[in-house]
């Protein structure tokens, strides 16, 4: 089982578990993620965020990203809902969820489909701050954590 | 035809998100970027950017990356999502 989707809408992370849980009787263990808009980036206050996407190949990416996923852990279920345009601090922004058989495998693929999205699938986020807008830069650390995976 | 895309920081200096370029005499993304940039400075200057990152079909390329009548080729910035 698997489920990409890019939205405007927030999501229900309890509705989403609810339906890792039954994709199968052989589900053991679910890990997610929530990212969450953050009120501060880089000592400036951020009022806003807005988010951008290339539709299609974001959807491709992540699934490409799942795919290598797979291959390396049991994966059951996975469902990652990233979502785009207006955003506020505390927003919930990126759902990332894995059934597994046990926990290991859903800990690691979890973490490896974030750390991967954060750097492969195409999204690109705009800060409202009081200094004005600005284009976020990929993060030296985000590089780093999905090039871990690598070694 | 051959469909130009440009996205985020890479949109806002292009001064637009999409520009069909006549397929004839492209043969690589390279050629793109050049006829872009013959058609004005704002393209010349959002694509000479160092970290500029290229797609074709949506699968990343490089500048050498063979291009023709119907591709979709698409510029933009680092990524930045999560």
């Amino acid at each position: 089982m698997e489920d990409v989707r890019v939205q405007t809408d927030e999501f229900d992370a309890g509705e989403e578990i609810r339906r890792l849980r039954s994709v199968s009787s052989e589900v053991g263990g679910i890990s997610t993620f929530v990212g969450v808009v953050r009120d501060i980036n880089e000592d400036d206050e951020v009022s806003a965020l807005y988010l951008e996407h290339y539709p299609g190949m974001t959807e491709k990416q992540i699934r490409t990203i799942i795919a290598e996923a797979r291959t390396r852990w049991d994966v059951l279920g996975a469902i990652v809902i990233h979502r785009v345009g207006q955003l506020y601090p505390a927003d919930p922004i990126v759902f990332v969820g894995v059934a597994s058989r046990h926990r290991g495998d859903a800990f690691d693929a979890c973490e490896f489909i974030i750390d991967y999205l954060k750097t492969r699938a195409t999204f690109w986020k705009k800060e409202q701050t009081l200094d004005g807008d600005r284009w976020l830069e990929t993060r030296a650390s985000d590089v780093e954590a999905a090039s871990a995976w690598e070694s | 035809m051959i469909t130009c895309l440009f996205f985020a920081s890479v949109k806002e200096e292009a001064g637009t998100d999409r520009i069909e370029l006549d397929a004839e005499g492209i043969n690589d993304v390279s050629s793109v970027i050049a006829t872009l940039g013959s058609q004005s400075t704002q393209f010349a200057d959002a694509l000479a950017r160092e970290n500029l990152l290229i797609a074709v079909n949506q699968t990343m390329v490089d500048s050498r990356q063979e291009v023709g009548d119907g591709d979709e080729v698409a510029f933009f910035p680092p990524v930045t999502g999560g």
